[in-house]
Parts: C-alpha cells; sequence; structure tokens
C-alpha cells in the first residue's frame, strides 16, 4: 500500500508539475530583457508596457465584449432557468437538451455556420455584435445550468405559493422570490461566462475581423509574429486577468453547489 | 435562440451546394488526404482521453483520499488550466517543447517536440487533465471508504478492492469524463492552429479548406462529418459501457 501511495502522489505532482512549469516560464519570459540569455540579462516591464502600446485595444474588446455576453446571458438565462424549472417535463428536458447543443458542437463548426447564415448581411457581419452572438450562444447554457441546478435544489413552489397568496403578481414573484434565492447559481453562472467570453478563441478566430481582435485573437497574433518575450507579456496580462477570474468562479460555484445538497 | 437550429441546418445544407452535392461526403472518403486526417484526429483523440483519465483519476483519488498541507494548493494548480484558452494551452507547450523550449536547452540538441503529433498530443492532455480530474473528484468524494475498508479486512487484496468496488462506483463519472475530454479533443481548434502547422487533423483542415481554398462546402461538410463522428464514437462507447451519463463541457 506504501509503495501505491508513493506512486500516487508522483503522478499528481508530474502532472502538476506539467502544468505549472511552462506558466511559470511564460511569466518569466515576460519580464526578461533577452530570454534567450535567461534571467541573468535582468527583469524588465518593456514587454508589458510594449504589449500595452500594441494590444490595448484588443484587451478593451474582450472586457466589453465579455460584460455584453454577460447582460445578454443574463437576460435570457436566469428566466430560461426559472421556466424549465418551473415546469419539468419532456418539453423543458427537449428544451434543455437544445440550449445545451453548442457544448456539443466543435466551436469552428458553429463559427462557420454563422458565416454561412448571416456572412451576407454586412453590417451585421462587420460589427461586433456579429462575435457577441458567437460568445452567447457558447456561454449560455453554462448560465442556464448554473441557476437551474440551484432553482431545482429549492422548494420554489412553496414560496411562490406564499408570496401568490399574499398578492404578488407573477413579475413580482420573479423579482422578489425566485431571483434572491437564484443568486448564487446567478453568480456562479456570470463568472463562468465572463471567464469563458474573455478566453474565447475557436469562434472568435472565425468570426473576427482585421478591426475587431478580441484579447485571444491578439494572443495568437502575437504567438505567431512576435518575439517570445513580447507573446509572454501578453499571455502574463491574460493570465492576471483570467486567473482571479478562475479563482471567484470555483469560490462561487462551491458556495452554490453546497445549496444543491 | 432562433440562431442555433437555423445555422446548424444552414451548416447541413451548405454542405450540399458544392460542386459534387451531396456526393461530397462520398468524396470525403475517397479522399486520402481527408480521410487520413479524420483517422489521425480520432487516435489523437482516443489516446487523450485514455491518458487524461489514467492520470487524473490517479491524481483524484489521491487528493481526495488524503489530507495533507499543500493539498488545496496542488488542487488549484492542476484546475489552472480550465481558464486556458487553446491558444494558450499551444504556447505553453511551445515554451515546454519548441526551439527555445525547455527541453531544447536542458538537452541542447534536437529536442523539438511541440510541432510534432506528440506535442498536440500533450496540448490536449494539457487541458484535458483538470476537467478530468473534477469529475472524478466529485464521483469520489460520495463514495463511502467504509465498503472497500470492510473488503480489506476481510482480506481482499488491493487490485481485487479497486476491480470490484472503486472501479464499479466511479464507473458513471469516468464515462462522463472521458466523453467530455475526447469531444473536447475532437474539436479544439486553438491548440491545433499553434501547433499544427505541418500536421492535418481534422479542424486545421476545416480551417484551411474555409480560408486558403475558399471551398465552404467541403468545409461545412467536414464539420458535418467531424461532428457526426465524435457523436457516433460517444455513442457507441455509451452503449458498450451501458450507462446513460450526459457530458457537457
Amino acid at each position: 500500500m506504501r509503495i501505491g501511495k508513493v506512486l500516487q502522489l508522483s503522478v499528481t505532482l508530474l502532472a502538476a508539475a506539467f502544468l505549472l512549469v511552462p506558466t511559470i516560464m511564460s511569466v518569466l519570459a515576460g519580464l526578461t530583457v533577452n530570454y534567450f540569455q535567461g534571467v541573468r540579462s535582468g527583469l524588465t516591464l518593456q514587454w508589458v508596457v510594449k504589449v500595452w502600446e500594441l494590444y490595448a485595444g484588443s484587451i478593451f474588446l474582450s472586457l466589453g465584449l465579455a460584460l455584453a455576453c454577460l447582460a445578454v446571458t443574463l437576460v435570457i438565462g436566469v428566466p430560461a432557468a426559472y421556466a424549465l424549472a418551473h415546469n419539468p417535463g419532456r418539453a423543458s428536458r427537449a428544451v434543455e437538451e437544445f440550449i445545451s447543443l453548442p457544448l456539443a458542437i466543435p466551436g469552428l463548426a458553429l463559427a462557420l455556420a454563422l458565416l454561412q447564415l448571416y456572412g451576407s448581411y454586412r453590417g451585421f457581419r462587420l460589427s461586433w455584435t456579429f462575435i457577441l452572438v458567437g460568445h452567447v450562444l457558447y456561454t449560455l447554457p453554462f448560465m442556464v445550468r448554473s441557476v437551474q441546478s440551484v432553482l431545482a435544489a429549492i422548494d420554489l413552489k412553496t414560496l411562490e405559493e406564499g408570496a401568490a397568496s399574499l398578492g404578488a403578481g407573477p413579475a413580482r414573484r420573479f423579482v422578489d422570490i425566485v431571483v434572491p434565492n437564484a443568486l448564487p447559481g446567478i453568480l456562479a453562472g456570470a463568472l463562468t461566462v465572463v471567464m469563458l467570453s474573455i478566453g474565447e478563441f475557436n469562434l472568435t478566430w472565425m468570426l473576427h475581423t482585421p478591426y475587431l481582435k478580441t484579447l485571444p485573437v491578439g494572443l495568437a497574433d502575437s504567438y505567431a509574429s512576435m518575439r517570445l518575450e513580447i507573446a509572454s507579456a501578453y499571455t502574463l496580462i491574460f493570465f492576471v486577468m483570467i486567473v482571479p477570474l478562475l479563482l471567484a468562479m470555483q469560490w462561487a460555484s462551491a458556495r452554490a453547489q453546497r445549496i444543491t445538497q | 435562440m432562433a440562431f442555433l437550429p437555423l445555422a446548424i441546418a444552414r451548416l447541413i445544407l451548405a454542405s450540399g451546394e458544392g460542386e459534387a452535392g451531396w456526393a461530397i461526403y462520398q468524396q470525403i472518403l475517397q479522399t486520402p488526404r481527408y480521410l487520413i486526417s479524420l483517422i489521425q484526429t480520432v487516435l489523437v483523440s482516443l489516446a487523450v482521453t485514455i491518458a487524461a483519465l489514467a492520470v487524473s483519476t490517479t491524481a483524484g483519488l489521491f487528493l481526495t483520499r488524503n489530507r495533507f498541507r499543500g493539498r488545496s494548493v496542488l488542487l488549484s494548480i492542476l484546475t489552472l488550466p480550465l481558464a486556458f484558452p487553446g491558444v494558450v494551452v499551444g504556447f505553453m507547450i511551445i515554451l515546454l517543447g519548441g526551439r527555445q523550449g525547455l527541453f531544447n536547452t536542458v538537452f541542447p540538441g534536437q529536442v523539438v517536440f511541440a510541432y510534432s503529433i506528440f506535442g498536440l498530443f500533450l496540448g490536449y492532455l494539457y487541458f484535458s487533465i483538470p476537467r478530468v480530474l473534477l469529475t472524478v473528484m466529485a464521483a469520489a468524494e460520495k463514495i463511502d471508504p467504509a465498503r472497500e475498508e470492510a473488503a480489506r479486512t476481510l482480506g481482499a487484496p488491493p487490485h481485487l478492492v479497486a476491480r470490484d468496488l472503486l472501479f464499479p462506483a466511479l464507473a458513471p463519472a469516468l464515462i462522463a469524463a472521458g466523453e467530455i475530454a475526447f469531444a473536447t479533443a475532437m474539436g479544439v481548434f486553438g491548440t491545433a492552429f499553434t501547433l499544427a502547422t505541418n500536421i492535418d487533423v481534422l479542424p486545421m483542415v476545416i480551417y484551411t479548406e474555409f480560408t486558403s481554398s475558399a471551398n465552404i462546402a467541403m468545409a461545412a461538410a467536414l464539420s458535418v462529418m467531424l461532428g457526426m463522428v465524435t457523436r457516433a464514437i460517444l455513442f457507441v462507447a455509451r452503449s458498450f459501457t451501458g450507462a446513460t451519463v450526459v457530458a457537457g463541457g
């Protein structure tokens, strides 16, 4: 048994090293004067500044897109999750499968489909809302599932009947009963949506235009055509944005999950 | 939400609008380049699924059943890539196995594997480990270790305890996790985009058909094919194991 445990620990540590070592290398490379000579050549912020000069636009575009995507998924996703939790049945399950479809389709195929369908509407094709549609389709299932799992765990019917008997109409019940109770699920879903939207590449690469480069599109661009230090500094900026979001998302999901158990 | 069914229907229709019509699917199966890239994509995805299941089940069980200092840090490191897009994962592999990468610096010589099929395999493994790990751990936490302890007290050797108690209890989670890993590896584009400059995997072939050759019908047909082959393999795996698990992510 002891040998077994040592072996398990080694596999775990090896896997962690495999994931962590390149991220540390990337952070170091982004802060080193000359990566080829190593850290001895000195530490600098010049590459980060350079990235900011080159790509600040794409960083702000991604932030704006993520917030817009969050707004849309909140407006569609929360009522949808409520409707699904409120009317369990075969029709609901079909709708649910349907909303989850983008999870099962490769992003590339979804992008091609959107291009086929709407590519000829020039105004739409060239506007940022085109990318937004792709992001919403991709992130919506995460919002719906997150909210739905919390709603399914509470006794919504009793709460709503209580409110209704006191004279609250459907809109009032949604705002005062459903939303507050679903809040942990909404929070976890919201952080997931923002995180996924900021990092989305598979769809966005196909949908973007030269004037609309998102953060990951810019990353791919820098990997292909910039020196390693600049590519690394850009990745470092991305890490600084995404890792706190990931930690917050994990915290919020764990909190939402405690309710459902 | 009308975007979605319309878009998918349009994609399927577009695949039949080329010169070849619906025979385009026959053309895919008869053109070695398409067929080989399809087979290659399936094989890499299967290899990644098996490797990710092996690594993440080992790590997941270890982290569920042992409490020690640094456990939560280790868990955070292992779930970190969840937030990384495919392109970033590709860059991580370049830092490990590229021309200026770790291995080529430590062992000067020709240790450049980032742009080979092995590099692609590592890239896919990189983003599959956390996804499989979380699914396995969620299931492992619900298993009562008392049953296994009882079996051990009664003299059952460890491999029998694992075979008869542990794995049957974990099976649904392993299938779900395997499905997620496989489906993601089949369709992910960003990692292939950074690494597979010389390798034909299906997402890259679709991309070049669409952009360089402007062969939209073929790009659409290959996308439909990619989706159908993924679904078909998952379906076979599911009926083979006799479980009904819905994958997602």
